[in-house]
């Protein structure tokens, strides 16, 4: 599996769309930290970054990069290699790829100019659901043959996932507001691997803010180390699930 | 009162003087007499001193109140009670146990003593130009009902409260019906309720004090020509918490105090003519929480940094001026380089505005979708009140923090 | 050498393999031959375990390929279109399948030196022509003496001169006594080759049979002409 690997990361970084997504995360995380005098807006635009454009760029190119290895995908299945490590080779190889992209690309302004503990949480959190939709993609990837089909259905989940889940979230909130729901939109807020990322920032970012009656309510869970390890820990089924299911049906797929 | 040679004398007390307890100094004392106590442990009940007499303490001697008594009321003019460490107060329901009280009197002093345990601290009612400085009081505490205010004064005048360091009592300093007084240097932390509890008493100003961490904060309300400067409200947590709640007040002076790391930092209900300036507002969940019911105050000046929401208010109805403030949320420029932007800034936001209505939307801060709706309603306000806007937002900083 | 029984596999409506069962001895070279879609690549591709069968087993030297990966260390397979990562060289190609494979033995490099692969080395593959990717296909499908060869319309896109290099080497590969499975739409160039003819239709196994048997009952020495006579008789058994 090492050697795939190796090919696959040494294909992908041969690919410019990865670097110019490195040079793209460094300039614009550089220009946020240098051009704010207030490091708050910079964390602010950044959280931004890691919200919206690293599941989109991840999820998008990860995609097309499957669909268009498919041939290669081929040729390594007629070799004697396991379809499961073909499959965890790919995978590790683009979720590598994009982490240390995000590593190099807003780690090291971050580093260097917001070294604090919203700053790193804002990188863990990015790198996390760099790999998350990695996994998404290769989930979509292996259940829907056309390419062009494929990639639509990738832009809608992340859609999804960025704006149409918090839109359904917030008609909740309206619907039920007569209610007690803080602890219910907790549960519901694990549905979404954006949001918990979200709200971890949050509760580094606007700790003030969160420490009214509703806001304690989440800071009592998120912000408590059970909370966090249970927060993780769901980061990491929204990283394994669409994995391990992508995988069982690539090892029955028809190539 | 120290001037009259021949007149007064100095009675001492301790293990090792002839007097040994301080009821049997003080009852040998005659007016304008010194009571020196030296170090030791002294349970006496509650010590009563009905003359003019000064009643100071050496290398700190400890009176203890055995969970059961007052320890000192004092209720004569002009008594000084300096250096005493007093402990273990009892505790009452009914009435207010206090570590030293003060009945009706005018120019008492009560300096340098060291509260531990007390159920309230120093207790003044219908004091006159009485001075409490650098006293340290301390209550562990847990419950509102079991636990007294630090230093309470009720019905007086002309007080002095400088340099005392209160921590973990119901509500630091309490002020009800007290007039030209002053507040200074002081530090109340930790209280299980508020650092400054301040109720109808006028024409006091309170400067330079710090109050952290306290249950709800500082809540100052129903007075008028209340000075306040310089002072720190730091890191007051929760939802009924504020770094001051103003309210009913008038004809005000709120002047650069720094805000920082509280829920709210102000809550301002029924305030009219007050004027607030050169605040500095850091890293607060809401800056201002203004409610329309507040007409006639003036903001400019003010520093507005790194706050989750710098305004926040309940009605469309404006009446006050925010003219003149620096925001760092403030996105204008500034094309006559006059150092005021050329675009007005509105410091509501929607989702402030949709969090008012409904705290658990919190959840949702910062997503993509919130980010939308509030960059929708810059362009087109619907929600969020029109004229609620500072006209003249600063460019730069008004002052160097 | 394998051997499948009862294989079927069903696309949808489409019935791409319907209870097929064949045996493949080693030392023969067998013509896969049938119109577009009769499922002859999807057969190919259930030997190499790329399409799953819904029923039936293929046996590799006796051993069950399901879940198996190891028994196509044994087989070198030259796809329809070969595709490689876009933006790897000839060169890069060819060592990472060494790499991959992690051969023992000698590594065949006939095919490399005859196809003159030396100037196309530092090419990137997305700038080869579909000819000069077959002839990356091929040699890479011999490169590891595999004891099996799967060719899927080998010479389709070859120049004359490649097709004829690939025919002399499929030929001394066949001497060797390797079984060799081997598509192909251009049937005249199988003549000489081929020991066995298997025609399918319509994911159905029509016969497998001996090709000379097979001229001896078409009376035909071509195999073009001898599967044309068969698919005229075909035809009118069907209108029959």
């Amino acid at each position: 599996m090492k050697k795939i690997i190796k090919y696959i990361i040494t294909d992908i970084l041969r690919n410019k769309i990865i670097l110019s997504y490195t040079a793209f995360l460094l300039a614009i995380s550089f220009t946020i930290f240098s051009l704010e005098d207030n490091s708050t807006k910079g964390l602010l635009s950044l959280l931004n970054i890691v919200l919206i454009i690293v599941p989109l760029i991840s999820i998008i190119f990860s995609t097309i990069y499957i669909y268009n290895s498919a041939e290669f995908i081929e040729l390594l299945v007629s070799q004697p290699l396991q379809r499961k490590k073909i499959w965890l080779g790919l995978f590790t190889g683009l979720a590598g790829s994009f982490t240390i992209a995000f590593l190099i690309g807003a780690g090291i302004p971050i580093i260097l100019f917001e070294a604090t503990a919203v700053g790193f949480m804002i990188l863990a959190v990015g790198i996390l659901l760099s790999i998350i939709f990695v996994a998404i993609a290769m989930f979509a990837a292996v259940k829907i043959r056309d390419k062009a089909k494929g990639i639509g259905v990738t832009i809608l989940l992340w859609l999804y996932f960025s704006l149409l889940f918090d839109g359904i979230v917030l008609f909740l909130l309206f619907q039920f507001s007569d209610y007690p729901i803080e602890k219910p939109m907790i549960a519901v807020s694990m549905l979404n691997p954006i949001d918990i990322g979200r709200i971890l920032i949050l509760l580094k970012m606007d700790v003030s803010a969160l420490m009214g009656y509703t806001g304690a309510v989440f800071k009592d869970f998120f912000g408590t180390t059970t909370g966090m390890v249970t927060s993780f820990l769901i980061l990491a089924l929204w990283m394994i699930c669409p994995l391990l299911i992508s995988l069982r049906k690539f090892d029955r797929k028809d190539l | 009162m120290y001037s009259l040679p021949g007149m007064c004398s100095i009675i001492h007390v301790g293990k090792n003087e002839k007097i040994k307890t301080i009821k049997e100094a003080i009852s040998q004392a005659h007016e304008l007499d010194t009571v020196l106590v030296h170090g030791g442990y002294y349970k006496e009940g509650n010590i009563f001193i009905s003359k003019k007499i000064v009643l100071k303490g050496i290398d700190l001697p400890t009176l203890d109140g055995e969970n059961k008594h007052q320890i000192i009321s004092v209720k004569a003019n002009g008594v000084v009670v300096d250096g005493f460490k007093i402990v273990h107060s009892g505790t009452s329901s009914l009435e207010d146990i206090a570590g030293i009280k003060l009945y009706d009197v005018r120019d008492a002093v009560v300096q340098n003593n060291v509260l531990d345990d007390t159920f309230f601290g120093i207790y003044t009612q219908r004091g006159i130009n009485c001075l409490i400085q650098n006293n340290v009081l301390t209550s562990a505490r847990k419950q509102e009902q079991a636990s007294g205010n630090g230093i309470h004064c009720w019905k007086s005048d002309s007080m002095r409260i400088i340099n005392n360091t209160i921590k973990g009592h119901r509500d630091g300093i309490y002020f009800e019906f007290v007039t030209n007084s002053v507040i200074w240097r002081n530090v109340s932390t930790s209280n299980l309720r508020y650092g400054l509890h301040f109720m109808f008493s006028n024409s006091d100003s309170y400067i330079s004090n710090i109050f952290r961490y306290n249950g709800a904060g500082v809540s100052v309300m129903f007075s008028h020509h209340v000075k306040m400067f310089n002072n720190y409200f730091e890191e007051n947590w929760g939802d009924g918490a504020y770094g001051i709640l103003l309210k009913e007040i008038a004809d005000s002076y709120i002047d650069g105090n720094h805000f920082i790391k509280n829920t709210s930092a102000i809550y301002m209900e029924g305030v009219s003519r007050t004027i607030m300036v050169k605040n500095v507002f850091r890293n607060n969940g809401w800056a201002l929480k203004i409610q329309a019911s507040c007409m006639e105050t003036e903001l400019h000046d003010n520093v507005f940094l790194g706050n989750t929401f710098d305004v926040g208010t309940n009605g469309s109805l404006v009446l006050n001026n925010f003219d003149g403030n620096y925001w760092d949320k403030y996105e204008g420029y500034d094309l006559n380089k006059n150092g005021i932007g050329d675009l007005p800034y509105r410091p509501v936001s929607m989702y402030s505005m949709i969090v008012e209505r409904n705290p658990p939307a919190m959840i949702l801060f910062h997503s993509f979708m919130t980010s939308l709706l509030d960059k929708t309603e810059k362009v087109l306000p619907t929600l969020t009140p029109e004229n609620l806007a500072d006209t003249k937002p600063l460019m730069k900083l008004p002052f160097r923090l | 050498m394998i051997s499948a029984t009862n294989i079927s596999k069903q696309f949808g409506k489409l019935m791409a393999l319907d209870n097929i069962s064949v045996t493949y001895p080693a030392g023969e070279c067998i013509a896969l031959i049938g119109p577009n879609g009769s499922g002859k690549t999807t057969f190919i591709k259930s030997i190499l375990g790329m399409v799953v069968p819904d029923s039936g087993k293929i046996l590799f030297k006796g051993k069950d390929i399901a879940h198996d990966c190891h028994y196509r260390s044994d087989i070198g397979y030259m796809p329809q279109i070969g595709r490689y990562p876009e933006n790897m060289t000839v060169g890069q190609v060819l060592e990472m399948m060494k790499d991959i494979r992690n051969h023992r033995g000698s590594l065949d490099d006939d095919l490399i030196n005859d196809f003159n692969f030396k100037s196309l080395l530092n090419k990137r593959m997305r700038t080869l022509s579909g000819g000069t990717r077959q002839k990356v296909s091929a040699a890479l499908a011999f490169m590891f003496n595999p004891e099996v060869l799967i060719l899927d319309e080998p010479t389709a896109g070859l120049d004359p001169v490649a097709s004829e290099i690939l025919k002399q080497k499929i030929v001394r590969e066949k001497e060797k006594g390797k079984l060799i499975l081997i598509t192909s739409h251009v049937l005249s160039e199988l003549d000489d080759i081929v020991t066995q003819v298997m025609y399918m239709q319509d994911g159905k196994m029509m016969f497998y049979k001996p090709f000379d048997l097979l001229q001896f009952e078409t009376g035909e020495n071509k195999l073009s002409k001898a599967i044309a006579m068969i698919m005229q008789q075909n035809q009118f058994s069907d209108i029959l």
